[in-house]
């Protein structure tokens, strides 16, 4: 453990130390950064407003929309000369976000860094290849600060060349990866096709973030690279990686909650969710500097669990993203991602291809519509079988979403395909 | 002789024209449809055929993206007559066997009627029939 004296903290003393520091960050973000200050003016809120950690729901939401009106320096609560680093984030749409840090934000966040990497294992021991890009992207300059903080030995390979990653692996004998999940897969492949026998290789953990991943990928990576692969949290508007992290447990990522105060709302009403339930992630950083946010909506639905865990920390434990905010459909009044219709799909055995989900509205009723593209494990030239898997399909989703569904099969390439991926949703219903 | 005679099957969504297009692409490959089926719903149809050539029929409608799978069913002869078919499905029913699905042709050539039939088991349904029944080879099919 790298930082006990605050990981080990009860949960009484962690909301203690929350509600001071939100205070502090409350009027310091109101009195240094104009977007704050107007936000906060037309809803009517002072920060002496927030006396519990309960009230900070009170305050105004920030979306990454605000970071786009504010385009380059406008959410920075210091003049940009005063900054030791600027990061961007890697937007896929239109502008990316503009991040920085003071001197002081820079320490604090090698700090959870080595925190993220200690709960995972890593010792000032262990040798690491960090095959994440150098560069704006907050991954690799952040694992790599945060990691020598923990006095590790870092070969900083950055991304690109996977033949050249695994001739060092072979070479350099590193024992810690550092990368994304989907590149981790890559590299595992690369082995192999290199001819480079598993043996040989001296890797024992692997550091994964940076994109979404399922278990039955960490499955895969860690049978390909004989590791156990390990998952982080974190995004450039917060801080970059370092949010949280899984311990040796891996029951939920820890958030690192004496550096930031988590939320879950209903990604509709904005409300707060009962404990335990699904819902958006909103975080509002405690100790930046440079450029503190005040209930960020992260998009990612997960859900918090408060419990003690086995490891000793208190800190509450995020589960895998399940999906995001952005892509959630309301059927009936329930929320429905598409990742839960890939793990109903997934559930059966050679079903999963192709699919997209019509949403319509039949007299007031919403009415949705699997289309799966047939492929030859779920073609019988029996019509009765053929029924039975149509029914298996619908029965998998009932359980997994608790709606019905109706199921239509159709041919092969039939639907509609934007750069190689099929459009997933299709509403009709007219109600946004 | 093998007892078993190759079908193919195809998925075909309910689209205007999906149907002629099989056809057309079996017509490319000069290839004949002997006996034809088509089991449907709102949706989708699965249509079942003999053909003289099975195996070219199978990769030309796989290569045009078709769903399409080959399996085994028999080939019956039947009496041509009131109570030829009455004739055959007791022999069948008395075997204690049940039928998936059947189809059936007239072949004007040799005034034969025959009958397809798809069982769960092909090889419990012959060896229970093979005796009481005629049945037919994809040499059969093959003629002109």
């Amino acid at each position: 453990m790298f930082e006990p004296e605050f990981e080990l903290l009860d949960r009484d003393q962690i909301e203690q130390l929350q509600i001071d520091r939100l205070q502090k960050t409350v009027k310091y973000a109101y009195e240094n950064v104009s977007v704050y200050r107007e936000k906060f003016d037309s809803a009517k809120i002072k920060p002496e407003d927030i006396k519990s950690l309960d009230d900070i729901v009170k305050l105004p939401f920030t979306t990454k929309e605000d970071f786009r009106k504010n385009y380059p320096y406008g959410m920075f609560a210091i003049n940009v000369k005063h900054l030791a680093r600027i990061h961007a984030s890697s937007g896929t749409t239109g502008k990316s976000t503009i991040v920085g840090y003071t001197k002081k934000d820079l320490d604090t966040w090698s700090s959870l860094v080595a925190r993220l990497a200690a709960c995972a294992g890593v010792t000032r021991d262990d040798i690491v290849h960090i095959a994440f890009g150098y560069g704006l992207f907050t991954g690799g300059f952040g694992l790599h600060y945060g990691l020598e903080k923990l006095g590790a030995t870092i070969i900083p390979v950055s991304s690109g060349n996977t033949k050249r990653q695994a001739q060092l692996i072979a070479d350099l004998k590193p024992t810690v990866l550092v990368c994304t999940p989907s590149y981790a897969l890559h590299i595992g492949e690369t082995l192999v096709k290199e001819g480079i026998d598993i043996n040989d290789i001296s890797l024992k953990i692997g550091l994964f973030g940076a994109e979404p991943w399922s278990e039955q990928m960490r499955k895969k990576i860690e049978e390909s690279l004989h590791i156990k692969a390990y998952d982080n949290y974190g995004l450039s508007e917060v801080i970059g990686p370092g949010v949280s992290a899984e311990c040796e447990y891996q029951n939920g990522m820890h958030i690192f909650e004496d550096n930031f105060y988590a939320e879950i709302v209903d990604p509709n009403t904005l409300l707060p969710v009962k404990d335990g339930e699904y819902g958006e992630l909103v975080i509002t950083t405690l100790t930046k500097e440079a450029l503190p946010v005040i209930r960020y909506r992260t998009r990612d639905i997960t859900k918090l669990d408060k419990q003690k865990c086995h490891c000793g920390r208190s800190m509450a434990r995020m589960s895998k993203p399940i999906g995001r905010s952005d892509d959630m459909m309301i059927i009936r009044g329930v929320n429905v991602f598409p990742t839960q219709i890939e793990e109903a799909l997934f559930n059966i055995e050679g079903v999963m291809s192709a699919y997209q989900i019509i949403l319509e509205r039949e007299e007031a009723l919403d009415k949705a519509t699997l289309l799966v593209e047939i492929n030859e494990n779920i073609f019988f030239d029996e019509m009765r079988q053929q029924r039975l898997m149509l029914e298996h399909i619908k029965h998998e989703l009932k359980t997994i979403l608790g709606i019905e569904f109706e199921v239509k099969l159709v041919e092969p390439y039939s639907l509609e395909r934007s750069e190689g991926k099929a459009k997933r949703i299709i509403d009709k219903r007219g109600i946004y | 002789m093998s007892y078993k005679i190759t079908q193919v099957s195809v998925f075909i969504e309910n689209k205007k024209g999906r149907f002629f297009h099989v056809t057309q692409i079996l017509k490319e490959h000069n290839i004949n449809i002997r006996a034809l089926n088509l089991a449907d719903t709102n949706d989708f149809g699965i249509l079942r055929f003999c053909v003289d050539k099975p195996d070219e029929a199978y990769e030309a409608l796989k290569k045009e993206h078709f769903i399409v799978k080959k399996n085994d069913i028999l080939a019956a002869l039947m009496d041509d007559k009131p109570g030829g078919l009455m004739h055959l499905l007791e022999v069948i029913n008395e075997a204690d066997l049940n039928i998936e699905y059947v189809y059936t042709f007239v072949n004007a050539k040799d005034g034969h009627a025959v009958i397809l039939l798809k069982f769960e088991d092909i090889e419990e349904a012959y060896n229970k029939l093979k005796d009481k029944i005629t049945f037919l080879d994809q040499e059969y099919f093959k003629q002109n």
